[in-house]
């Protein structure tokens, strides 16, 4: 076995920035404990020592005064930082006894430290331009310690990188410092089809990575057979993009065979059928552009969209959120001619925290390094924006373990005499904001397959880091933009890149490209890569010849990139150029109405469950305090801490409510316009629990749960709006498409009953997860989301319970729905029925309930879900800082309690819908009352002030007597990053 | 003689505390115009022409680097001298969160002309090594900043990942204290000494906000310009009605000290 060669050192100045010894390292010291945690679990030898270098490559022909300037001034800080600079090709002089873990960024992976730096560079005059690829960054990581080599690598692809996107190097210097490319063609490249029979158009399609159906690739040969010519691979891109899942729905909008129905559009005829049914006129929007838009306020509009961002975050959980969260916030920005961008929604599920790492699949980050990592790509790039994230979920499953669900979810506001766009031929397309680069070639089809092992090296190219101050830049302009009506029409750059952004803008007139025009991040890309990279940060827009010139001086003036790339045509076609060349040139009609119809079979078969009944509750106190502590249940205070949930000072409502801060509030409330004290609630509701026994439940359960939450904060049920994700496994399996049909019919049924009109969705397919030939299947999973107006803010309230002597109230009538419950969760038991709003009654009880909290009459106001009614009492009891006392056997029973049935239990656990346990001040008690006369609604106890929580059984006798202390301890003691 | 001031709020890419912080000077009587970097460096006889220059919160250039640092960098090359001069002129500075970070990487709570080797203190990562979102109580201390009503307890949110204040040496902060640039103070709310998370950031005693010794020149971690409306406050629901915020106070003094 021969050495290797001596590594070849970096031809570039090395600037590595360590915190000076006596200073403290915050991100060694937390990396540190990461890895010690890490280390114990894998049995790996100890680590004593890690330290943080920030690194910096830069260009070898700076003088070494220079060099020293820059470091001093721009990289390190003088007062505790110490900087190590090394020469072109010189070794860094490393302290004995150190272990070194380089980590670098991949060339041509977005790196937008090395941006800044570099412009910096450029404006101080040190270099003349800045290309991608002049100034790199990395991380030195110092160990010391008995680690070995093994341990060394195990902790650097598990803690300090991952490869996908990352160079790693152990105890080695030769960092990468090329400018990324290749050798791309530019011009046509013709894909001889005609002549190609099934088993060839199905390998072209696989190894093309188009993710074309056979009847699908038989549609385009045809096509081009009646055209008498090849296409180009080019336009074979644009097809297969345009046709993809994540563009096309295929499935939800395709042709469905369900028990002997044939369905036509499952998504039309559900769910958009009820917003049609509903038709409500405040609705400005819905179904047809990036975000839903209805009225809010006087000429005001809000917008609203959440999207799901599964595959890139199982990959690259910081990236994959990061740019999941940049996304939606362009589909606002692009929703009609644009909205300003006001609160942001997370919402995660992944695998359980406490998962042995041997049970994690192979290829398949551990549910803790995912859940860290999607926080900080929604902190990271939340953050920067300025956009309040306020709400949201986290849910813990198995089913997620090696296809996590990441949603994320923007809320705009415009004006509303700009819901809605143009285009018109001879407009220019223009483009604006980031580069393009090789980065996110295939998002669109990628994010349509299932995942495997391979998927981190096979879809590498799929996955992106964002780059938030570019976006901010371009949301600064943009508004100014369109305030001064600069442009007419507008799209956000995201699946497909411009071939999608382009195709759909000039669906009705025709187009015609240049792409020479559009700005690289680095030379070497091929035509079609251009056309379809994802690259972030970008939209298009269509501007009227006589608006151009000041419409690009708007981006010059705040040094945002905005380029002409080619104009809209009355054609019907659109023609892609490269230079002199016609690289592509497809028929409108074609492309966006071409593609076959696949009919899907669909079955709904009940799990094999036995309903356990309705077991007594032997332990109250124990099963009340596992609850709390309950992974879907615990405080996520650790993860909304480090959002900035009140930057633009419109945060009315906070996520976490009472004196301390820690009461889990239902919704979050904004105040959209200052002048106005309207605001508008915001919340989610999903049960990842319930969809395997009963879809249709589940998702009613969701609905109910979503309005269930805006309306215990004071907005009101009848301007509510409400948003469907979801995230299913292979639809091509007749079970799941079942389930899917179930849940959908739902949606259409809940909604029609609330007359609350669904206004946007996205769904997400293909959530499986293959290891050799066994597939798993996540837990069908719809996360609902609903927006509601509060009239008047100042009459909102927050669940925290606000004095002792209070009565409290539970309104909703509990039944034994168990099935799917957290108590059943906790009791280690399955199947039961799951709960179903009383579509009768629900709608007309929220309505009387949000009556009585306009009318001032509420203090406190917290729904029942996860945990039931034990749980919401605890909750609002240690948030308020409050004792409270409630009897059971003054709840409101349903009459059809199974004989043997605990009641006790079933008061105290079920997750019954459309219940909320309501604080109401004596003086107001009549008026409450009579707000809800003839609904379920009962005076079941009071606030007391010995900071205790009793819960007392319908004999009377005390099933639980805790400290709330104890509860908010139980509450509180989980994961905290 | 009193007038109503100008007070110029600079904007650069990644300013994201504008809206909020124009609304809080308007509201405490100031003239304000929002101006972007590219349009001051254009035409830099606008300071002059304000009597308060306001660089909000935000993550201007992303943070990229270390927080404030390229926005600092960049000021002190282009508009250095500009802003020297306003503040040696008379001129007030008003530097929250990112903009306080600014502040500091632009050398002005030292002085108009500090050298970045002159500067004693960092805003440097929070001892959680966390963005922290939350709220806090401050202590007006007796300072420079006599704007500032002395002695003044009042709740105001941080939102911030480099906040902790760090210093040079272990002599600086009473060096800080005695020339009165100690401006500002995380304490509990009674006004005691702050632990975590009452001092979020673990700054050196407890320090949240620092003043050139001109007392014109204040730079704070924590958020004023959040807590200014009627439903600002973390727990306003359990309040009787209020008509605004604490954080309003703090530019009050400011409009009516350059006035
Ligand atoms: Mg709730």
């Amino acid at each position: 076995m021969s050495h290797p060669a001596p590594a070849a050192l970096p031809d570039a100045w090395r600037v590595e920035v360590f915190r000076s010894q006596d200073r403290p390292d915050p991100d060694g010291e937390q990396t540190l404990a990461a890895a010690l945690e890490l280390g114990l679990e894998l049995g790996l030898e100890p680590i004593e020592g890690l330290r943080l270098g920030r690194g910096y490559l830069l260009p070898p022909e700076l003088s070494q005064a220079a060099v020293e300037t820059i470091a001093r001034e721009l990289l390190a800080d003088p007062v505790v930082d110490t900087p190590r600079i090394t020469a072109p090709g010189g070794h860094p002089e490393v302290p004995a006894g150190v272990h070194r873990v380089l980590v670098a960024p991949q060339p041509g992976v977005m790196d937008p430290v090395a941006t800044a730096v570099g412009r910096a560079l450029v404006r101080d005059g040190h270099l003349a331009e800045y290309s991608t690829g002049t100034v790199a960054t990395f991380r030195a990581w110092e160990l010391t310690g008995a680690v070995d080599r093994a341990g060394l690598e195990t902790l650097g692809r598990r803690l300090l990188a991952n490869e996908t996107i990352d160079t790693l190097r152990f105890d080695s210097e030769d960092l990468p410092y090329v400018q990324p490319g290749g050798s791309g063609h530019r011009g046509s490249v013709e894909v001889p089809l005609r002549a190609l029979d099934d088993d060839a158009l199905l390998a072209l399609s696989r190894e093309g990575q188009l993710s074309l159906d056979l009847a699908e690739m038989q549609t385009v040969r045809d096509h081009y057979a009646a055209l008498g010519r090849e296409p180009s691979a080019l336009e074979l891109e644009t097809i297969a993009q345009t046709w993809s899942e994540h563009c096309k729905h295929k499935t939800l909008c395709g042709l469905i065979d369900f028990e002997g129905e044939r369905i036509d559009n499952l998504l039309r005829s559900t769910i958009g059928a009820a917003t049609r049914t509903i038709d409500a006129p405040w609705c400005l929007s819905v179904f047809e552009d990036n975000a839903g838009i209805v009225e809010f306020e006087g000429d005001q509009a809000v917008c609203i969209k959440v999207e799901t961002h599964n595959h890139p975050s199982a990959i690259d959980p910081f990236g994959g959120a990061g740019t999941g969260i940049g996304g939606v916030i362009r589909d606002v920005l692009g929703a009609g001619l644009g909205a300003e961008p006001i609160a942001n929604i997370d919402a995660f599920f992944v695998g359980p925290l406490d998962l042995p790492a041997d049970e994690v699949p192979k290829g398949t980050m551990h549910p803790r390094r995912i859940l860290r990592g999607v926080v900080d790509g929604v902190r990271q790039y939340g953050n920067c924006m300025g956009i309040p994230t306020v709400t949201g979920g986290l849910w813990h499953h198995k089913g997620y373990t090696a296809n996590p669900l990441v949603y994320a979810g923007t809320v705009g506001l415009m004006p509303s005499s700009m819901a809605h766009k143009q285009v018109a031929a001879g407009d220019a397309i223009v483009a604006v904001g980031g580069r393009t680069g090789r980065d996110g070639i295939h998002g669109a089809t990628f994010s349509s397959i299932e995942l495997s092992e391979h998927s981190e090296t096979e879809s590498s190219h799929a996955v992106q880091i964002g780059d938030p101050i570019t976006e901010k830049g371009v949301l600064d302009t943009l508004l100014r933009a369109r305030d001064a009506g600069l442009y007419r029409g507008i799209t956000d750059c995201g699946a497909g890149g411009f071939s999608s952004a382009v195709g759909e803008m000039g669906e009705h007139c025709g187009a015609d490209v240049e792409l020479d025009r559009v700005p690289l991040k680095y030379p070497g890309l091929s035509s079609h890569e251009v056309w379809i990279s994802e690259a972030q940060e970008r939209m298009v827009l269509s501007v009227p010849p006589e608006k151009l010139e000041a419409c690009l001086a708007v981006f010059a003036a705040e040094d945002v990139e905005a380029v002409v790339i080619g104009h809209f045509t009355d054609t019907g076609k659109l023609v892609v150029r490269d230079g002199d060349e016609v690289v592509g040139e497809l028929d409108m009609q074609f492309l966006h109405k071409g593609n076959p119809r696949t009919v899907r079979q669909a079955a709904w078969v009940a799990p094999d469950v036995a309903d356990p009944g309705v077991p007594t509750s032997t332990d109250p106190q124990a099963e009340l305090l596992a609850l709390l502590a309950h992974p879907n249940l615990c405080s996520r205070e650790w993860i909304v801490r480090q959002y900035d949930h009140e930057v633009q000072g419109r945060s009315a409502i906070k996520p976490m409510v009472g004196p301390a801060g820690d009461g889990p509030g239902d919704a979050a409330v904004i105040q959209p316009l200052a002048e106005s004290t309207r605001g508008l609630a915001l919340a989610v509701g999903a049960n990842p629990l319930q969809g395997r026994l009963d879809p249709w439940a589940m998702a009613a359960a969701g609905i109910d749960e979503a309005l269930r939450n805006v309306v215990s904060v004071g907005a009101d049920p009848e301007r509510a709006v409400l948003l469907d994700n979801f995230s299913w496994g292979n639809c091509n399996e007749p079970d799941r498409l079942g389930s899917l049909v179930l849940a959908a019919r739902a949606c259409h049924d809940v909604a029609l009953a609330f007359r609350a009109p669904f206004v946007s969705g996205k769904d997400s397919l293909n959530n499986e997860y293959r290891v050799g030939d066994r597939t798993l299947s996540i837990p069908p999973t719809l996360l609902i989301t609903a927006m509601a107006p509060v009239p008047d803010l100042r009459r909102a309230v927050t669940m925290d319970l606000k004095r002792a002597g209070n009565r409290l109230y539970l309104v909703g009538e509990t039944a034994a729905d168990l099935g799917g419950s957290h108590w059943f969760d906790v009791l280690g038991l399955d199947g039961g029925r799951v709960p179903r709003p009383d579509l009768e009654r629900a709608p007309a009880q929220m309505r009387a309930l949000h009556g009585a909290i306009a009318a001032g009459r509420v203090r406190a106001c917290h729904d029942l879900s996860e945990g039931g009614l034990a749980v919401a009492a605890a909750e609002m009891a240690f948030a308020g800082r409050c004792g409270a006392r409630v009897a059971l056997g003054s709840v409101p029973l349903a009459a059809d309690l199974p004989g043997a049935a605990d009641g006790d239990a079933v008061a105290l656990f079920s997750e019954s819908c459309t219940r909320f346990l309501v604080e109401v001040e004596p003086d107001h008690a009549a008026g409450f009352e009579q707000a809800l006369a003839g609904f379920p609604c009962a005076s079941v106890g009071e606030v007391t002030d010995d900071g205790r929580l009793e819960l007392l059984g319908r004999d009377g006798a005390t099933l639980v007597d805790l400290d709330v202390e104890q509860l908010r301890q139980a509450h509180t003691g989980g994961f905290r990053g | 003689m009193t007038s109503q001031p100008t007070a110029l709020v600079l904007r650069t890419a990644g300013t994201n505390c504008d809206r909020e912080t124009v609304q809080a000077l308007e509201m405490a009587g100031a003239r304000t115009e929002l101006l972007h970097l590219n349009a001051l460096s254009a035409e830099p006889r606008r300071l002059a022409a304000a009597q308060i220059l306001v660089i909000p919160g935000g993550f201007s250039y992303g943070d990229y680097v270390a927080a404030g640092r390229i926005l600092g960098h960049e000021l002190r090359h282009r508009l250095g001298e500009e802003i020297a001069t306003f503040v040696e002129g008379g001129g007030f500075v008003l530097g929250i969160c990112n903009g306080f970070q600014v502040l500091v990487e632009l050398g002005l709570i030292e002085g108009p002309r500090a050298e970045p080797s002159q500067r004693r203190m960092a805003l440097t990562a929070n001892s959680s090594n966390r963005f922290e979102s939350r709220w806090v109580h401050l202590r007006n201390e007796r300072s420079a900043c006599e704007w500032l009503e002395r002695g003044t307890v009042w709740p105001v949110p941080v939102a911030h990942g480099e906040g902790r204040v760090a210093l040079r040496s272990a002599g600086d902060l009473e060096a800080l204290t005695d020339a009165g640039q100690v401006a500002l103070r995380y304490v509990t709310a009674d006004g005691g000494e702050a632990g975590y998370p009452d001092c979020p950031n673990g700054s050196a005693g407890q320090i949240a906000g620092l003043c050139d010794p001109s007392g014109r020149v204040l730079g704070l971690m924590p958020h004023p310009e959040r807590n200014i409306t009627p439903f600002h406050h973390p727990f306003w629901t359990r309040l009787p009605e209020r008509d605004e915020g604490e954080g309003l106070a703090l530019f009050r003094g400011l409009v009516s000290a350059a006035s």
